[in-house]
């Protein structure tokens, strides 16, 4: 299976989206091969002696061999000396990964239970999709509003945890136009798995179409909801009666509310909003507050666009 | 000795004293032992069906038999579990507690009465680490990465606790340990004359005392955290979460070596016995224990490379990694370099230390290529890294301490098991755990995260592979516990040295009486003079 270069590189691992990509395949393949033919000589050797010197009768007698210190030269230095090449390689290749050339594209990604956010310089956002244009440098600069989580996009071979109350940074180049996984890597609860993303890679004019356009032009505020509770909402809540991490919506404006603390209240457009801003003021009783706020993270237009959404859900 | 003689006219550590009560407060290094065992094997069970269930559940995408909080908590208390009840207590606290006085020719370790508040400990963190049931659990995953752990549920204190008090079995049972080996050896028994179980279980008392507390610290202050609110760890209240990971990993990298040094110690004893010859590199051994629990202390940051830390300190603590390989690359090739010329018994205990060889190797290449910086960026956080340490935990010292109980069972209870039933054994887990483990290399390099409830459509495969594997091996070690079970309760007499061993605990009675040595014994040569 790790035979083959074209094999190799094509049937599993996932395709190399980045510039860097196959200067860390190659190290990587050197390193298995290595590790084969290490392998190969230590288990091949044990079985061969164990086969060869198996006890024939019960009272064999074996060799007294204490020691060979050329021997454990040998074999304590070649290790050593195969160690210090990756090494330097390892060094060499992190650099290209992890130096950011000037003048890249910059977008920063937040996540956030469990989301991806991505924010650009001209005041463009999206969630869970992030663009990109081909072919040029992007810096990432991330960050968290909860707990930590990690930005991973395998076909980049790049990854970088987004911490709460600082910035991190990771840069890719990706030469071909094409749609890229994302995973959160770094444990953060129960939607940890879920918590999904593609880049999508455009070449420089329909990147730039896309940074133009107004993702709500022409739209009624219920539609505006939609757009954003797809993208912001469902890892917790559905629109049906069923309670995911959060509460169901279907039937929730207007209906009486139950909370941990033991008081309740109609739900109301000023309880939609507080839920969203400050979601640990009032917990709604047998779940977990788990909800990150989104206190000034929504424009006037998304907020009233959500509640009417919600509202629209009867 | 005389091999014709019956347990039932002799007066051994089993039966010189009658009841639970004299089990309980015991203060025989053996009877510690047993305690340890039973309470070790009790937790295995219980985390390895976790085990098998988290594999149910990753048999197919979506939802198969729990919810993702469900399987978050299930995970959790795997890896809590192995790690803290059986791993870490298995090798030194179980055997060691039982061989290592044999083995240096004392009757006891240097502290009984400590030794038995070890395993109090042992139990008492244990249970308040249950105890965080009833406050909705845990669903931190083993690490309790900050500032997760301290919004998530109550349970949380109390497992973080229970570790705390769990972390002082763990630092006394090493303090005793070094003690025992300098002040109790019998006369004549130089350091160049104790058998390297013994050189394994005294570096690895040094990293017990010297990094356990840094774990204990950590976790008081997560607790205090969580409980009067200072900000440590927590950027909402001020703190820095990367501290809580360089305070964590400074106890948890050399806890592996906990972990696995014992194993190693274990292995060679296994190696030059069923060989009936003397070991290969007996001083090269014996320091590269020493080098390997030294270095450990140095190597914490290449958990972090992907974390934020600096791109300087990740490219350092590669390096330093990548020295931890040599001493260990020497015990392998000391290993198998005993075997030559030698006169090679496959009995059931030399079969797991050849699958220990085999699957070691496997995860020591592995390392490497995850300590290798450039290719850990995109591996940290895979499952590549859960095969890694697998096949390192699971194929290593798992495999280590079956071969070791095995080994000294007859010892131990002075009964012998069935060497048929105890192969079977040893073939399904060594097969079922490649099954299991080897995919998930591959699931790694295809990108599939850790700690992940559900998956992409690509990975499902593989992980139906995995789990098949998974259940042979939980069947394996369910064989092994009958096996064990009616060796003790039903077994024939096992003679005083049913395998030819030079060490100590050989020239006792099986089971050894109830101050081990009837009269001293006076060390004249190295350990394994099979000549
Ligand atoms: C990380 C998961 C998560 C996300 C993402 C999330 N919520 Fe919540 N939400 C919860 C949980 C859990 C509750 C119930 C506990 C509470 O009241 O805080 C809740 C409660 C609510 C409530 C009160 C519901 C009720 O039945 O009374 C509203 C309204 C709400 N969320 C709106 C939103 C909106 C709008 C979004 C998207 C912009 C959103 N939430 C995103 C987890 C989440
Ligand atoms: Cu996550
Ligand atoms: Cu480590």
């Amino acid at each position: 299976m790790f035979f083959g270069t074209k094999a190799f590189a094509g049937s599993f691992m996932p395709i190399q989206g980045s510039t860097f990509a196959a200067s860390v395949d190659s190290l990587y393949k050197f390193l298995v091969y290595a590790s084969l033919i290490s392998c190969a000589l230590v288990i091949g050797g044990m079985i061969f002696f164990a086969i060869k010197y198996r006890r024939k009768t019960n009272d064999d007698k074996t060799a007294y061999i204490t020691h060979n210190s050329t021997l454990e030269f040998i074999w304590s230095f070649v290790p050593f000396v195969i160690f210090m090449i990756v090494f330097g390689w390892s060094w060499y290749v992190y650099l290209q990964i992890r130096v950011v050339p000037k003048g890249a594209f910059e977008i920063n990604v937040v996540g956030q239970k469990w989301n991806w956010d991505f924010i650009y310089k001209s005041g463009r956002k999206s969630s869970g999709e992030m663009y990109a244009p081909a072919g040029e440098p992007i810096k990432l600069i991330l960050s968290s509003r909860d707990v930590i989580h990690s930005f991973y996009i395998p076909a980049f071979r790049n990854k970088q945890d987004a911490v709460p109350g600082m910035y991190t940074q990771m840069w890719f180049n990706a030469p071909k136009p094409g749609s890229y996984q994302v995973f959160c890597t770094e444990y953060c609860g129960e939607g940890h798995s879920s918590m999904l993303a593609k880049i999508h890679v455009l070449p420089k004019d329909k990147f730039e179409e896309w940074l133009r356009n107004d993702p709500y032009k022409g739209m009624n505020l219920v539609q505006v909801g939609l757009k954003l509770f797809d993208s912001r909402c469902t890892a917790c809540h559905s629109v049906s009666e069923e309670n995911k991490v959060g509460p169901g919506f279907k039937g929730l404006f207007g209906k009486k509310r139950d909370f941990a603390d033991g008081t309740s209240l109609l739900a109301d457009e000023n309880y939609i909003r507080e839920s969203m801003m400050m979601p640990a003021k009032k917990v709604v009783k047998g779940f977990s507050n788990v909800m990150t706020s989104f206190q000034g993270q929504l424009s006037e237009q998304e907020v009233l666009g959500v509640i009417e959404y919600i509202k629209s859900l009867q | 000795m005389t091999s014709t003689s019956t347990q039932a006219d002799e007066i051994n550590y089993l039966n010189h004293q009658k009841g639970i009560w004299s089990w309980l407060t015991t203060l025989d290094h053996k009877r510690i032992g047993i305690l340890y065992m039973i309470t070790v094997l009790t937790f295995f069970l219980i985390g390895g069906i976790f085990a098998m269930l988290l594999r149910v559940e990753l048999f197919a995408t979506g939802k198969n038999i729990m919810s993702a909080a469900q399987y978050n908590q299930v995970m959790t208390f795997h890896g809590a579990i192995m790690v803290f009840m059986v791993i870490i207590p298995g090798i030194p606290a179980f055997l060691g507690n039982f061989i290592l006085p044999l083995h240096i020719g004392a009757k006891d370790v240097a502290f009984p009465k400590l030794n038995l508040l070890s395993w109090y400990c042992l139990v008492v963190g244990a249970v308040i680490a249950v105890s965080s049931l009833l406050y909705g659990g845990v669903d931190t995953g083993w690490t309790f990465y900050t500032p997760y752990s301290i919004h998530t549920n109550n349970g949380t204190t109390f497992v973080v606790i229970g570790a705390f008090v769990m972390g002082f079995s763990s630092i006394l049972t090493g303090l005793n340990f070094i003690v025992t080996v300098h002040k109790l050896r019998a006369p004549g028994m130089t350091f160049w004359r104790m058998p390297l179980f013994v050189w394994a279980l005294y570096s690895t008392a040094v990293i017990q005392i010297l990094a356990t507390p840094i774990l204990a610290i950590t976790l008081l202050l997560i607790a205090a955290e969580r409980i009067l609110g200072v900000g440590i760890f927590d950027p909402a209240l001020g703190g820095d979460p990367i501290l809580f990971q360089h305070f964590f990993w400074f106890y948890s990298h050399p806890a592996v070596y906990i972990m696995i040094l014992p194993a190693m110690g274990i292995v060679t004893e296994l190696i030059t016995t069923f060989s009936r010859k003397v070991i290969f590199g007996y001083k090269a051994i014996a320091l590269s224990s020493v080098g390997i629990a030294a270095v450990s202390f140095f190597v914490w940051g290449h958990h972090l490379f992907v974390s934020g830390q600096s791109e300087l300190a990740g490219i350092i603590f590669s390096f330093i990694t990548m020295l931890v390989g040599v001493p260990t690359a020497i015990k392998v090739f000391n290993w198998t370099a005993t075997m030559y010329k030698g006169s090679i018994q496959f009995s059931s205990p030399m079969l797991f230390a050849l699958g220990f060889l085999f699957l070691f190797t496997i995860g020591g290449v592995t390392g490497i290529i995850l300590a290798t910086i450039a290719v850990d960026v995109r591996f940290h956080d895979t499952y590549f890294v859960v095969a890694h340490f697998h096949y390192v935990m699971v194929g290593g010292t798992l495999m280590a301490i079956m071969g070791g109980i095995y080994y000294w069972l007859p010892k131990i209870f002075g009964r012998m098991y069935s060497e048929f039933w105890a192969r079977i054994t040893w073939v399904l887990i060594f097969i079922g755990f490649n099954v299991a483990f080897f995919p998930q290399f591959v699931l790694g390099a295809m990108g599939m995260p850790r700690r992940y409830y559900d998956y992409l459509p690509q990975y499902a495969s593989l992980n139906r592979i995995s789990s098949v594997g998974s259940w042979t091996i939980g069947l394996g070690f369910f064989i092994a516990l009958g096996v064990i079970i009616y060796a003790i309760t039903k077994g024939k007499k096992a003679p005083a040295n049913p395998w030819g061993g030079k060490t100590l605990e050989w020239t006792i009675a099986s089971p050894p009486p109830h101050e081990n040595f009837l009269i001293e014994p006076i060390i004249t040569a190295g350990p394994y003079e099979y000549r």
